[in-house]
């Protein structure tokens, strides 16, 4: 916080002389008081972004144990080995990867069909908009818990609402599937709205035009929302697919306290719900770990760059593609 | 030209931009586009109602069946049971002084940053700004280890400024004050400034913040929000005895209450006071979200 105060004073100073110094403090104060502006974000950043961010992977060659991390053992790249050697981790992985395509794939299409209709002159507009995004408000531990209730095997609601039509109990916490079914519904119901409001938005930039024009040459409501409204989307929806995989990698509060917390971060009776971020914390804090934790955190770095730039990657050849299939219509026609 | 005139114009030019806004697409909607919204809103709201009917019921009423559907008069009790077992105010005035200054460091630090890379020219903005971009996609947790090092090093460990500090850096923020000031903020206003010989601290502090307000408001309401509900990195930070409401509320869970009511009870009280903001200013929330995400 005090960090913040200091920058504005730097300026400060010159700005106390004499009018003759006018002319050499004006150029003096154009070419380095900008640098003093971001400054304080910078020096921030280096310190609590930046440089823990390094130190990982630094610890993460070295023996540490969260009771005395001053001691430090060399191990290469051993805790990596150790990674690649224990059946948890591979679990952990294929769960994140699980949860992460439940979790985002439906929630993303449900955002685009919400978008879509909040597009439209509704009455009552302001009022979808910001009951969307009311669960966006909620913590992770707040809606984490009420939908830990609403689970429940013997007395949830859901349970409960299936039986009266007739669908046997689930077990929403050992089962795998179903397991990983609940996790998805508490992401998916935290992150809809926003991504709804954020494909609005895109929505509402693309040009009117495009849409009378492409009613005029007889495409149909669909065909406008698939070749017009999508096609105009495409940068909005990477961004999303970015975020929500970001997002969906390091999943944790919502499997923490997906049973109330009484697992722990084991993910389940049979880790049948352990992401890696459950993982990281179970190497650091349950068995005092902290280099193995590090080697997590940073194969989780390495995964969300490897995903980023695939996503980013793909869209930029499909975009390509339909640059180069859009000339060889033109030229056809 | 005055200031005055300067921005009266600007909004002017901003309503007719608005007046015309290109997507606003006047279709009028079928009952069935009607009828879609408000089962969907009924789902997303479901949870909060159920909440609150159970943090107003005993326990053996929402594990009977059929369960309790409507809110009964137990709430007192409830509170006076999660009381007993958590130091929930505490964690309350705790929440609200970490989400308080990460909030105001953060804007503060974001709207100095934002208008260095909106409106000046310095060498090696081009690559400091990418830097800030390139960053949003760090996601802050993967440094916890040497954090937790760090923290316990200077023996911060359950103390404020341990979940304060390392959550005030948002390259978001600066991006979101960047693209907010790019439109906002006319070239000509800084030039007028630099022209009646105005140094950049008078410029920032006469003309450029006026300007940001809005936009300021609007990343603090935001940074409050994430502020108030950040789980992963509290939860290592501190404990029990002294807790933000996300760490009150993890203990709540995991400890040994069996009782639902209230575990239930305290998740209302720790979600009150930001859904309390967020009905009052909702409005500004998600225009300010929609604004921050599309325009990059």
């Amino acid at each position: 916080m005090t960090q913040t105060a200091t920058p504005p004073r730097f300026t400060v100073g010159p700005q106390r002389r004499g009018a003759g110094h006018v002319r050499r403090r004006g150029r003096w104060d154009v070419k380095y008081s900008p640098y003093a502006f971001v400054a304080p974000f910078f020096v921030l950043f280096a310190a609590f972004g930046l440089f823990p961010l390094i130190y990982t992977a630094y610890i993460s060659l070295y023996r540490v144990e969260l009771t005395d991390p001053g001691q430090r053992v060399w191990a290469g790249l051993g805790n990596y080995a150790g990674l690649l050697h224990d059946p948890f981790f591979w679990n952990a992985l294929r769960n994140t990867f699980t949860i992460g395509a439940i979790s985002t794939i439906p929630q993303l299409l449900m955002a685009l069909g919400l978008a879509h209709l909040l597009n439209y002159r509704l009455r009552g507009r302001t009022f979808f908009r910001v009951a969307m995004m009311m669960p966006y408000a909620t913590s992770v531990a707040a809606a984490t818990l009420v939908f830990a209730q609403l689970f429940g095997r013997d007395y949830g609601l859901i349970n409960w609402a299936l039986g009266l039509v007739g669908v046997h109990r689930i077990d929403w916490q050992n089962g795998t599937w179903a397991s990983q079914v609940g996790i998805s519904t508490i992401v998916t119901w935290r992150w809809t709205g926003y991504n709804a409001l954020i494909y609005l938005a895109g929505m509402q930039s693309i040009p009117a035009e495009l849409y009378e024009s492409a009613a005029i040459d007889g495409a149909s409501r669909w065909q406008q929302f698939r070749h017009v409204t999508i096609r105009g989307l495409r940068p909005t929806i990477i961004f999303t697919v970015i975020v929500s995989t970001i997002g969906a990698t390091q999943l944790f509060g919502e499997p923490l306290l997906y049973e109330g917390g009484t697992r722990g971060p084991s993910g389940g009776v049979s880790h049948q719900y352990q992401t890696l971020g459950l993982y990281l914390y179970d190497q650091g804090w349950s068995f005092f770990h902290l280099g193995r934790a590090a080697a997590v955190a940073w194969v989780m770095f390495l995964i969300i760059v490897v995903l980023v730039t695939l996503n980013t990657g793909i869209a930029r050849l499909r975009s390509c593609d339909e640059r180069a299939l859009g000339r060889k219509g033109r030229a056809l026609r | 030209m005055t200031a005055a005139t300067l921005t009266a114009r600007l909004r002017r030019t901003r309503q007719a931009r608005r007046a015309a806004a290109p997507g606003a697409r006047h279709l009028r909607p079928g009952w069935l586009a009607y009828t879609v919204l408000i089962a969907a809103t009924a789902v997303f709201a479901f949870p909060f109602y159920w909440t609150v009917v159970a943090a107003t019921q005993p326990n053996t009423a929402i594990n009977a069946v059929p369960p309790a559907l409507l809110p009964g008069g137990r709430l007192t009790g409830n509170i006076k049971e999660v009381l007993a077992e958590t130091d929930l105010g505490k964690a309350l005035l705790n929440s609200l002084i970490v989400a308080g200054s990460v909030t105001v460091g953060t804007v503060l630090c974001s709207t100095l940053a934002g208008f260095a890379f909106a409106k000046l020219r310095f060498r090696g903005r081009h690559a400091l700004l990418a830097l800030t971009i390139g960053t949003m996609m760090i996601p802050p947790q993967l440094g916890v280890i040497p954090l937790f090092i760090v923290i316990a090093k200077l023996h911060w460990v359950n103390q404020l400024q341990s979940v304060i500090l390392p959550t005030l850096v948002s390259a978001f923020g600066v991006f979101f004050m960047r693209q907010y000031l790019l439109q906002a903020l006319p070239d000509e206003l800084v030039e007028a400034g630099r022209v009646d010989g105005a140094s950049l601290l008078r410029i920032f502090l006469r003309i450029v913040l006026p300007v940001a307000r809005p936009g300021m408001a609007v990343l603090g309401m935001l940074t409050f929000m994430a502020a108030w509900n950040d789980f992963f990195w509290p939860v290592i930070a501190l404990t029990g005895d002294n807790p933000t409401v996300q760490v009150a509320l993890n203990a709540l869970g995991n400890g040994y209450v069996h009782d639902q009511s209230v575990i239930l009870t305290g998740a209302l009280l720790g979600t009150l006071p930001v859904l309390l903001v967020f009905t009052l200013l909702g409005r500004q929330i998600v225009s300010g979200i929609v604004q921050g995400s599309v325009k990059g």
